[in-house]
């Protein structure tokens, strides 16, 4: 039998690997946290159960970078934005595949998954982004 | 009991802001310290100084940790307990609160609380990521969002809320400047038009350069009393007579609501509720203007005006230095310059200059009550300070 997957961000990101957006629900007071958490700040509770989110959802505020860090000054300027998704959860993510000045507060979007990178630097988490749909 | 003061400020010491070439983080809080001890001759520092509380963000800069024992070494305070807190842009916030507590609880008479960054000699990249680490990485910084770009998600959805204009922004920096004009310690001594801050170039849309604070090397420091005994040391105390502290989520995509800063108005209910006293009463304030729109969402917080009302406030210039309720007479971190670790202690600085007459030209006239609001991060810290002339 596999080992029970401990209710981590590690463990949130290998499940991004396997392109599957999976948050931790409460067994107690049945919040769903993303990312999950060993301890439910709602009522302590430590029993938790996977469970899919839904990839689409709407945008609630967004920015365009222009001054990026390093690792992301090629891409700039680019957009990032936080999503809400179907069933009310928060996400933050780059929002892609739209010219810059069509971003609007309120539009649909939804999640791609990117192929993981393989380097030898923690972290390893592979990366997602939103597009318009 | 409302509106007892909790604890006395005596003197207070603030070194030159700026980019302080040469200087390591240790030397320039020795600067601050000195003034401290000049501004208070009945002081004797090594005697009388029971504890030492000090605001430090990152050991990034200088490749150095352990903040607390060795600016206490520095300001010539061997060997008395020194502590560094760390609360990202809020550590001296932090470190004053922790300072109140050892004078309030009566453990200590005398205590100084302070903070320093040297930041000026690292690249602006690097910077950049320093800062950042006060935000959530495996969910906001891992998706290339930078700390302006936190700042700049809270300005959009104030806009789209509340109809706040970039205009609006670019007053609270225009009024910012032109106070640091008139500090001789503010980083950037210089006025900038509307038509500057409008058309500075983009860094996180639609925040500017002018709508940010300024990368700067500083240290500043405060000498706290027993109320009881303040006048041992000086005849213009100032007292503290509120306190407020709270935290938030690190990563602000959790919070209910992007246009306020629930830490900041829950540490300044507390604050309020401790002193008796209401927004109305507050003649100056220090906040914390680390970006344009957070001066805004501050107004709002601390109750200077209604929710979405921040950008008209800005407009007429009410927070002007002839306004109703003078705001960032120092010039805010916006001009006078954020390092970040003495910011919080930076602010207090302002306000005991201001309740003691000593601000000159940009002195409020008369002020009796000021109120200083310190956030770290992007609102996961807050602290709020409620200060009367003694």
């Amino acid at each position: 039998m596999a080992e029970p997957q401990a209710f981590t961000i590690e463990q949130f990101y290998k499940n991004i690997s396997q392109k599957k957006l999976m948050g931790g629900k409460c067994r107690k007071c049945g919040k769903i946290h993303l990312p999950p958490r060993p301890l439910c700040d709602k009522c302590l509770s430590t029993e938790f159960e996977w469970v899919e989110l839904p990839q689409k959802g709407k945008l609630l505020t967004y920015t365009i970078i222009h001054v990026a860090p390093t690792q992301f000054q090629s891409m700039a300027p680019y957009a990032v934005g936080i999503i809400q998704l179907e069933n009310g959860v928060k996400i933050p993510g780059m929002i892609r595949d739209v010219p810059l000045d069509k971003i609007k507060v309120g539009m649909r979007l939804k999640m791609e998954f990117e192929e993981p990178q393989h380097t030898q630097q923690w972290p390893q988490w592979p990366r997602y982004h939103f597009k318009p749909f | 009991m409302k509106g007892k003061p909790l604890a006395s400020i005596v003197s207070a010491g603030l070194s030159k802001f700026g980019k302080l070439e040469g200087l390591y983080a240790r030397e320039i809080f020795a600067q601050a310290a000195k003034e401290a001890y000049e501004r208070c001759p009945k002081l004797d520092p090594k005697k009388d100084i029971k504890a030492l509380f000090i605001g430090h963000m990152g050991e990034s800069y200088e490749h150095q940790g352990h903040t607390g024992a060795t600016a206490a070494d520095w300001a010539g305070l061997l060997h008395i307990p020194a502590t560094r807190t760390e609360a990202a842009c809020s550590s001296s916030g932090a470190a004053l609160r922790a300072a109140i507590f050892a004078v309030a609880s009566g453990l200590c008479d005398v205590v100084m609380a302070g903070g320093v960054e040297k930041m000026t000699h690292r690249s602006t990249p690097e910077v950049t990521e320093f800062l950042a680490m006060a935000s959530d990485f495996p969910f906001e910084q891992w998706h290339g969002i930078t700390f302006p770009g936190l700042f700049a998600l809270m300005a959009t959805a104030h806009m789209h809320k509340y109809g706040t204009t970039e205009g609006q922004l670019a007053h609270v920096a225009v009024k910012n400047h032109y106070n640091g004009s008139l500090n001789p310690k503010a980083h950037m001594q210089k006025e900038i038009t509307l038509e500057q801050a409008l058309t500075s170039r983009v860094i996180a849309w639609p925040l500017k350069l002018y709508d940010c604070s300024l990368i700067t090397d500083g240290a500043s420091c405060l000498i706290l009393t027993r109320p009881e005994i303040a006048k041992r040391y000086t005849d213009t105390p100032v007292h503290i007579i509120g306190s407020g502290q709270a935290s938030d989520t690190i990563g602000i995509y959790e919070r209910d609501d992007f246009t306020s800063l629930k830490a900041a108005k829950i540490a300044a209910k507390q604050a309020y509720e401790m002193a008796g006293l209401t927004p109305e009463d507050i003649d100056v304030a220090e906040v914390h203007d680390c970006f344009t729109i957070a001066e805004i969402i501050a107004y709002e917080d601390l109750g200077f005006c209604k929710p979405g009302e921040g950008g008209k406030l800005a407009e007429k210039g009410e927070t002007t230095l002839k306004g109703r309720i003078p705001v960032n007479t120092s010039g805010g971190l916006k001009a006078k310059g954020h390092p970040v670790g003495a910011t919080g202690t930076a602010q207090a600085y302002e306000i005991y200059l201001q309740l003691t007459g000593q601000a000159d030209k940009r002195q409020v006239a008369d002020a009796e009550i000021g109120l200083t609001h310190n956030v770290g991060g992007s609102g996961a810290t807050a602290t709020v300070h409620i200060y009367r002339r003694g």
